[in-house]
């Protein structure tokens, strides 16, 4: 008998069926999954990123929370229109440190890859409290409660050590540092503040939820969203430099 | 083997005598099934798709090595299509990109074609960066200033316009405007009872009503002590600091005794991004005149 025939063995197995169904699915995942791990051109490395100061990662957590990537991607797609609005196109590496990676696969709500800078803190505020007072036809819920919710960060050091073991680079010292950092990085003109850049370069301390005294959630979602998109310097970015 | 195993399918394949066809030898419930063969275009297409296949694993980059992958013969990446996609509409635009690069914003303005171009231009980089804070119209909000009327915090000619757009206001740019109004209410640089007095002033220096007169005179004091450093005798503003000019009747934030009083009592010092970096020179330029064309221009 031919071997065209021998597909029966399937057809009178269920098991054996959904063995053969795995390892042809499992052939086609490894295929294109496996080499994105090896493949020098997809793992590039680039200059300025770090990882997120513990403030941002905290606000990282509300945003993961709160669950805005349901409506908002953070991935500018290499494709004209989307460059020419929110600017270069995103890097893999621009998201290394993200546990889960926030891509997104929804557009509600505008690409949030580089919004970092894009707005003042005051449009943030305004805006988290009630979206239609700046963008008249927005369909996003006011998430004015952010900034009546003291942000509770007694466990950032533990989140960090997580992350760490997942491959994020914090350093023991910022371990230790971390609660100090929050309070050091949401509030204006803090004397610690050059330690904090020295462990978080380029991070900016200010009061982002524009009530001093009080680190909220707010403080640590507006300190987040300021951040994204901002570390790697593109006038210095050498897109073939990777290519090898 | 199966279809020969009668037990299995109960019937060994035979031609069915209504179609002439033979059958698979399945049997179910007595229904048996026709043995036809894949129609031809289906067949022909399926193997053209395994042709097209072939020709896209060479052509493109595919397949997966051990520290590489076949980059396919044309070479095509998708960052070097967008690259060139963007250097074509340079490149289509460039006639009058060129005109406008090497033209001064007041240039532009007196070449209607020019300027008919730039505002072209201006409007998307308008509706996309700062609408969300100005409007689309640039018709403002609480906090956000109109920019159709004639009232600038800063300056309404082209040179203000550009450069509090290329440095943005309390930006943290280095050569960004600044001029900040403290917190006196909340710093304990002017009690609480004369914070009332100085909102009721700055009232009537716009003919609103005042619900206390008698706290015109203290009012006025405080402001003379305090406000008038920025805001200017008589409370006229300053451009130079970014401080409003209190009697047009037009408020940034609004003229209600209780605002003014939030105001004075926690201060202001509102943001406008640097766009210098983030734009390029072109846009700025573009956007430059697009907002001094909005209606309020100097």
């Amino acid at each position: 008998m031919s071997l065209w025939q021998k597909h029966a063995i399937f057809e009178k197995n269920s098991i054996i069926l959904l063995l053969g169904i795995v390892i042809v699915v499992a052939i086609g995942g490894l295929v294109e999954a496996v080499p994105l791990f090896y493949l020098k051109s997809t793992i590039e490395t680039v200059d300025g990123m770090r990882p997120r100061s513990p403030l941002e990662l905290a606000g990282f957590n509300i945003y993961v929370r709160e669950g805005c990537y349901n409506c908002h991607s953070q991935q500018v797609r290499v494709l004209r229109d989307e460059v020419e609005r929110y600017g270069h196109y995103s890097l893999a590496a621009e998201s290394m440190y993200d546990h889960p990676f926030q891509w997104g696969s929804k557009r509600t709500g505008p690409d949030l890859a580089r919004v970092g800078g894009k707005y003042s803190d005051g449009w943030h505020r305004d805006h988290l409290r009630d979206p239609k007072s700046v963008v008249p036809g927005s369909v996003m819920p006011p998430y004015g409660f952010l900034e009546q919710r003291e942000l509770d960060f007694s466990r950032i050091s533990d989140d960090m050590r997580v992350l760490r073991v997942a491959g994020v680079p914090y350093t023991e010292e910022m371990i230790e540092r971390a609660t100090a950092d929050v309070t050091i990085q949401a509030t204006l003109d803090d004397p610690d503040v050059d330690g904090l850049r020295s462990r978080y370069p380029n991070a900016v301390a200010r009061n982002f939820d524009g009530n001093p005294g009080r680190v909220t959630e707010a403080d640590a979602l507006i300190a987040y969203l300021q951040h994204l998109g901002t570390q790697v310097d593109f006038k210095l970015y050498d897109n073939k430099a990777n290519i090898r | 083997m199966a279809h020969t195993d009668t037990t299995d399918h109960g019937h060994a394949p035979q031609v069915d005598s209504l179609t002439g066809v033979s059958t698979t030898g399945h049997e179910w419930d007595g229904i048996q099934e026709l043995n036809n063969p894949l129609p031809r275009w289906w067949l022909w297409v399926f193997y053209a798709t395994i042709v097209w296949a072939i020709g896209f694993w060479i052509a493109f980059p595919a397949w997966p090595l051990i520290s590489s992958f076949t980059p396919g013969i044309l070479g095509w990446s998708s960052r070097e299509q967008v690259a060139e996609q963007l250097n074509d509409l340079r490149e289509q635009r460039s006639a009058m990109m060129t005109r406008l690069e090497d033209s001064t914003t007041a240039q532009i303005e007196s070449d209607p074609e020019l300027l008919s171009f730039a505002r072209a231009l201006g409007r998307p980089a308008f509706g996309d960066n700062c609408a969300p804070c100005h409007g689309a119209g640039g018709g403002g909000a609480k906090g956000y200033p109109n920019l159709n009327d004639d009232a600038w915090l800063w300056g309404g000619t082209l040179a203000d316009i550009e450069q509090t757009i290329r440095f943005g206001i309390r930006s943290g740019h280095d050569e960004a405007r600044v001029g900040d109004m403290p917190a006196f209410g909340r710093d304990g640089m002017i009690p609480r009872a004369d914070i009332v007095a100085v909102a009721d002033y700055v009232r009537s220096l716009s003919g609103l009503p005042v619900e206390n007169k008698a706290n015109l005179t203290t009012g006025a004091k405080i402001f003379a002590d305090n406000c008038a450093s920025c805001h200017q005798a008589g409370g006229t503003g300053s451009r130079e600091l970014g401080a409003p000019n209190l009697t047009t009747g037009i408020w940034l934030f609004g003229p209600e005794r209780e605002t003014i009083i939030d105001g004075v009592w926690n201060g202001h010092g509102s943001v406008m991004p640097a766009w210098q970096g983030r734009l390029d020179d072109t846009t700025i330029k573009a956007l430059t005149v697009f907002v001094h064309t909005l209606g309020g221009g100097e």
